[in-house]
């Protein structure tokens, strides 16, 4: 018995043919458990739609803030808890970019829909999603105990970063490798009660972090809130801090823990003028430079990110083993010695991924280039203001500002004091 | 000013319009093209058997606390033998069910007469974790009737599935969630 076993051969044979049975015996069944299809694809959309509506309702018509925390507190417990946090916007960005990009994959449609419906939303309403459909930003917004400013710049630096995460994200979807944002979301461990230890603990950080720093992930890492920043700039609506005009009291200015709230902002002062001028002449200038080294970085890291890919990584895990520079084998070159692949066409299949991944590595730095050099540009703009605005991409429609407007105060009172606001 | 003011401001509203309609029409378009791809798909995770390594992945890489993955039989295909490969350790003390002699260290597999000299082994699920040692030896040395599959009354069907993402053989792969099952031998179910 114990000889067997140096040839071990994973592969089934019938060693020993299976016996006709005279006692009448009869095989059992196969048990086939079915997932949870059916119509519960359609409940989740309808329910993603209603949160949606809601959410949007309660943002420009009731405005209510506690109203909007009841609805956070649902989706929570829906899409986190009791749907443990998957399928979701945030992660569907994947699915959609591998599916553009690759003939073979076909995305469910629930998750096409989970992709676009916040989308049209955004565009019509601003981001009454992160408000009170997402179940990331409920738990951010639910935890958040002591709101501590951001220093500005700081704020706008970090925020690079999802920038950063989105293109990754992306890049490494299309090619294949991975999806990124399902394996490091870190509240996934909460929903499912259950994680690894690295998503655990970086769950368990940026928890903390969120008790100080309003959403600390919606604002610095969410892919999916970079692309409805960006949508929620062209909104039908807007979120509107004062129910009638705004009498410039700077009462809501504190009341916002995201810092999306701007001050009016008057001309430019005489004395920067000329200069203010000349930086962004400068930063115009300089933004396709900053695209082009940005696209030269990317098509260079390019080569070490294709090792993500698991043919990429096994071809040269295989190199080395067949020029001596590693001992041993994994699972993974065990496997592929058994295949009949031979080596030579494991080589080519991986240069080909990693030919890939250097054209896409043109555009992931080109990317970064455009929103670095673009952010510039932006930042020395000065948009003229006259009143305190939510600032379009940065407001998530918490609706916290609302109460803290004088005139919002009075209306209450007119219309009966509805203090429960 | 004033009327300059304005002007901005429904030049800036123009722009506005403009680009979020030619969003919608953006996400229209992409709607387009799922539809034209195929709409009617909606995948579950399964393992392919015959690519299996029997690495002990699926027991620790699962999202859940007890592995979705859990050990099947193929009853075609199983030699029904009396000293099972797949059931007792390799040098048993003896050929009985005690616990010492099992390869399965929850004592999973269950090990019924039928008729001389043949016994039947059937899975208890409740009590599998999905190691695959029983997978492994019955594949090494056996018929390969025992494999593993994604039990889909327990797998969430995660968006990328983290056993996927570790299996050194690219076991995993998405199959439609109406058939979600790769027994085999095709198994009949």
């Amino acid at each position: 018995m114990v000889l067997f076993g140096i040839t071990l051969n994973i592969f089934s044979s019938e060693r020993f043919p299976p016996p006709q049975f005279e006692s009448g015996y009869v095989r059992p069944e196969y048990t086939v458990p079915m997932p949870r299809g059916g119509v519960w694809p359609l409940i989740d959309a309808i329910v993603l739609l209603s949160a949606l509506g809601i959410a949007s309702w309660l943002v420009h018509k009731k405005r209510s803030r506690r109203a909007l925390f009841g609805l956070m507190v649902f989706s929570l417990a829906y899409f986190g808890f009791y749907r443990k946090g998957c399928v979701c916007s945030i992660g569907s960005i994947q699915d959609m970019s591998l599916f553009l990009f690759n003939k073979d994959y076909v995305v469910p449609l629930l998750t096409v829909f989970f992709f676009i419906a916040p989308l049209v939303f955004t565009l019509l309403f601003g981001r009454s999603f992160c408000a009170g459909v997402c179940p990331l930003g409920a738990v951010q917004d639910i935890t958040l105990i002591k709101p501590v400013k951001v220093p500005v710049w700081l704020e706008h630096t970090l925020r690079y970063l999802a920038y950063v995460y989105l293109a990754l994200a992306v890049w490494l979807a299309v090619m294949g490798s991975a999806f990124v944002i399902c394996k490091y979301d870190p509240y996934v461990a909460i929903f499912r009660r259950n994680g690894n230890l690295d998503i655990l603990i970086m769950g368990g950080i940026l928890l903390v972090i969120g008790f100080f720093i309003g959403r600390p992930y919606c604002r610095f890492l969410c892919p999916y809130g970079v692309i409805l920043r960006q949508l929620s700039r062209l909104s039908r609506w807007r979120v509107r801090i004062t129910p009638t005009d705004c009498n410039q009291c700077r009462l809501c200015e504190e009341a916002c823990p995201y810092g999306a709230i701007r001050p009016p902002v008057h001309e430019w002062p005489e004395a920067s003028y000329a200069n203010d001028k000349k930086r962004l002449a400068l930063f115009l200038i300089l933004l396709p430079f900053i695209i082009a080294i940005g696209a030269w970085t990317g098509n260079s890291i390019a080569p070490s990110v294709s090792r993500t890919h698991p043919a990429v990584a096994l071809a040269e895990r295989i190199w080395m083993e067949e020029n001596q520079q590693a001992e041993g084998t994994t699972d993974a070159s065990q496997y592929f010695r058994s295949s009949g692949e031979t080596i030579g066409s494991l080589y080519k299949r991986a240069a080909v991924i990693r030919a890939g991944f250097e054209k896409g590595g043109w555009f992931f730095g080109g990317f970064l280039g455009f929103i670095l050099g673009g952010k510039l540009i932006l930042l020395s703009l000065r948009p003229r203001q006259r009143d305190y605005e939510a600032e379009r991409a940065g407001c998530v429609s918490c609706g916290r500002c609302f109460r803290y407007c004088p005139k919002e105060q009075e209306k209450i009172e007119e219309t009966g004091g509805l203090s429960s606001r | 000013m004033e009327n300059y003011n304005d002007k901005r401001k429904s030049r800036r509203e123009f722009l506005r319009d403009a680009l979020r309609g030619a969003s919608l029409v953006a996400i229209g378009g992409v709607i387009g093209v799922g539809w034209y791809r195929g709409h009617t798909a909606t995948y579950a995770w399964q393992i392919d058997p015959y690519k299996c390594t029997t690495c002990g992945n699926c027991e620790t890489a699962c999202v859940l606390e007890e592995s979705a993955v859990k050990c099947v039989h193929s009853y075609e295909m199983c030699g029904y033998c009396k000293i099972c490969f797949g059931f007792f350790e390799p040098q048993p003390n003896a050929i009985n069910e005690g616990g010492e002699n099992q390869i399965c260290p929850m004592g999973a597999i269950k090990r019924n007469f039928v008729e001389d000299p043949y016994y039947e082994y059937t899975i208890d699920e409740s009590l599998c974790t999905g190691c695959a040692k029983c997978v492994k030896t019955c594949a090494g040395f056996g018929n390969g009737s025992l494999h593993m599959q994604v039990r889909h009354d327990r797998c969430v069907n995660c968006n990328n599935c983290a056993i996927a993402l570790v299996c050194p053989s690219d076991a995993f792969k998405r199959v439609p969630v109406n058939s979600p099952y790769l027994f085999k031998n095709g198994g009949k179910a």
